[in-house]
């Protein structure tokens, strides 16, 4: 049930859609999670074609029963947990402030 | 009978089957006293479908983990692991890296721009009816795959863990299953299925770090040796580490394995279950810490499956290494931790195998409260209030019907899971996930990052992703014509994999895209700025 909004409501959204924070806003986010997506899709998706068709490589023995495959899996949860928590430093740090403002622009504008 | 001549009867002829009992009828009465609790306290609408948006990010976190990992991944993975060695590592990584799709692209923006589930964020600038039918369609069906799954384990795991044989009680467990998940779904409604699957959540933990330090002592926390001592106890050798155990036989099954990734690591984000999850915060900012709480976790959790499963290839030996073969891996946890605890025949053995029994069994409920409440959710909030009372309706009222829903799917679950118990359970949860691939993340995707998207491209590549990933299944040996199909005595086969994903993702966006080009509405262009400054900012977002 997405109720129709307001005139109000929609002018404010239109004026905030077009003012320069929510430019700032938006490339702010995409700049950081469209590359980030492709790099751990890619990141991700070389794992498991290598699992497949680099046999040679991933059975290299590292050390004691540590194979290339293992360490290559574990960096996968390395890498995971690295980009979650650069996304919260950047989200915390780089958008937060701009999407705080602008919403409590629009609850003022709109009055709820 | 009573449950206390059960429990004594089970006592008198099997070790630890009393004490397995007693924790599981203990797990019953603490989450139905959290369900008569959270039912209290659930009032209107928005308390029912959303848990009233009051639980905090760590809540939440620990609530998702107790919603996604569910016995499959419990059970399932660690035996994949006991049985195919490293093969068995590229569901926990799949598994795990799709919760970035989760945390970048869509948990804020759907916590803005939604409001009960997963059709209100579609239906926020499309035609209401067309889309909310066909997202509610998916809702369900992808909920019922994943529902008939772990019915489907529970039954089997529960009849093996109480040493009863025999359809009967087997029937009889899914019968039980799914009535308490009826219950806590009508009474606790969004706080009661929450809480439990937070307690869940706990129990899992605690019980998984246990039995991993146990396993790890044992090899003086040198994992190199765990898992060459695995190595040599599995049969394999050294293959049993490296990748091709299971899937580097010919280039149908490399292929399979690249199209099992691929649903892995993009239906995470499209499971309905886990999206309303994001409702239940009060902001974007938390639904953000809550994913991070849950990739914590599950990222963790997956780690330990790893010395689980590499665990019981090295430590179960004799009768009970034949056992975890014979339930296809899915008794390798279990029976790990009684080997850890000093073998059957030991008094710590017993409790620890009664000890991860229980913690499965909650699993097994915390999950499928979940799946039910979703999809009840979606019959209320979608069909029933939108579709076809078109918005007017009270709030009182969709939450009735819900009540309704979710006893009624409840029961089909339990009608299809009884006479389906020679399901594959891993086979049900890769089709759940490569439908919520095909159809659900798509439109979901498009809709918030594409202008252009309308009406017409989400309902194609929904119900193009559906019907494709289901229809290849249906048409895969993993359904007819070969010798682990679903009929053995028929072969209308032609599809090579057991995995659609390769062909119906690509599928899904494709159909969204030529369904949004040859339309001409405009609608839902006019009201895509709107959605843009909502879903990033949380202006006028649901409170």
């Amino acid at each position: 049930m997405v109720e129709k909004v307001s005139p109000e409501a929609h002018a404010a959204y239109e004026r905030i859609h077009a003012s320069d924070d929510f430019a700032r806003l938006k490339r702010a986010y995409t700049g950081f999670v469209v590359p980030m997506t492709v790099a751990f899709l890619v990141w991700y998706l070389l794992y498991v074609l290598c699992s497949n068709y680099a046999s040679g490589f991933m059975n290299t023995y590292l050390f004691g029963n540590i194979n290339v495959a293992l360490a290559f899996g574990l960096l996968q949860f390395v890498t995971t947990f690295g980009i979650a928590y650069w996304y919260s430093k950047h989200s915390a740090q780089k958008m937060d402030p701009l999407s705080d403002a602008l919403r409590d622009d629009f609850e003022q504008e709109v009055g709820r | 009978m009573s449950t206390l001549t059960l429990v004594q009867a089970a006592d008198d002829t099997h070790g630890h089957q009393g004490l397995t009992m007693s924790l599981f009828i203990l797990v019953v009465l603490v989450t139905v006293a959290i369900t008569f609790w959270a039912s209290r306290n659930t009032k209107t609408a928005a308390d029912y479908y959303a848990g009233g948006r009051s639980f905090s990010g760590v809540q939440n976190g620990f609530a998702i983990g107790g919603d996604y990992m569910s016995a499959a991944s419990f059970l399932g993975i660690s035996g994949a692991i006991a049985l195919s060695g490293y093969d068995g590592f590229l569901y926990s990584i799949g598994f795990l890296v799709a919760w970035l799709v989760a945390l970048l692209l869509v948990a804020e923006l759907l916590r803005n721009s939604g409001r009960f589930t997963m059709a209100d964020q579609l239906a926020y600038r499309m035609k209401q009816r067309p889309v909310r039918t066909a997202a509610a369609t998916s809702t369900i069906i992808v909920s019922i795959f994943y529902l008939l799954a772990q019915m489907v384990g529970a039954g089997a795991l529960v009849a093996l863990l109480l040493g009863v044989d025999g359809d009967s009680a087997k029937n009889i467990t899914i019968a039980g299953v799914g009535v308490l998940m009826i219950f806590y779904v009508v009474m606790g409604g969004m706080k009661g299925t929450t809480w439990v699957q937070i307690v869940k959540a706990i129990l899992l933990m605690g019980g998984t770090i246990l039995i991993t330090i146990l396993v790890l002592a044992k090899f003086n926390f040198n994992l190199s040796d765990l898992l060459g001592t695995a190595a040599d106890n599995s049969g394999h050798g050294k293959e049993f580490l490296e990748p091709g155990l299971k899937y580097g036989a010919t280039t149908t099954t490399k292929i399979d394995f690249i199209s099992l990734g691929l649903a892995l690591v993009l239906g995470t984000a499209g499971l309905p279950h886990i999206l309303v999850r994001f409702y239940t915060v009060p902001t974007a900012k938390q639904a953000r810490q809550s994913v991070l709480w849950a990739i914590g976790l599950i990222g963790a959790f997956y780690l330990m499956t790893l010395v689980l499963g590499f665990g019981a290839a090295a430590l179960v030996t004799g009768a009970e290494k034949d056992q975890i073969a014979a339930s296809g891996g899915n008794l390798a946890s279990p029976l790990l931790a009684q080997a850890v605890g000093g073998g059957a025949d030991s008094t710590s053995g017993a409790v620890l195998l009664a000890l991860i029994s229980a913690v499965a069994f909650a699993t097994i409920l915390a999950v499928v409260a979940g799946l039910t409440l979703t999809s009840a959710s979606s019959v209320a909030h979608d069909l029933y209030a939108n579709v076809w009372k078109k918005g007017e309706v009270t709030g009182a009222e969709e939450v009735k019907v819900a009540r309704i829903a979710a006893f009624v799917i409840g029961a089909v679950a339990i009608a299809l899971a009884i006479p389906g118990q020679k399901l594959n359970v891993a086979f049900l949860v890769a089709l759940a996930f490569a439908v919520a691939a095909s159809a659900n993340l798509p439109a979901l995707l498009y809709n918030l990052f594409w202008k252009r998207f309308n009406t017409r491209g989400a309902v194609w590549s929904i119900y193009g992703g559906l019907i494709s990933a289901v229809g290849l299944v249906f048409f895969s040996p993993t359904v007819s014509g070969s010798e682990t199909a679903l009929f053995t005595n028929a072969d209308f086969s032609w599809f090579p994999l057991s995995n659609p994903g390769i062909i119906s993702i690509p599928l899904g966006f494709l159909l969204g895209y030529i369904g949004t080009i040859t339309s001409r509405e405009t609608d839902s262009e006019a009201r895509f700025a709107e959605l843009e400054v909502r879903s990033l900012t949380g202006a006028g977002a649901e409170k």
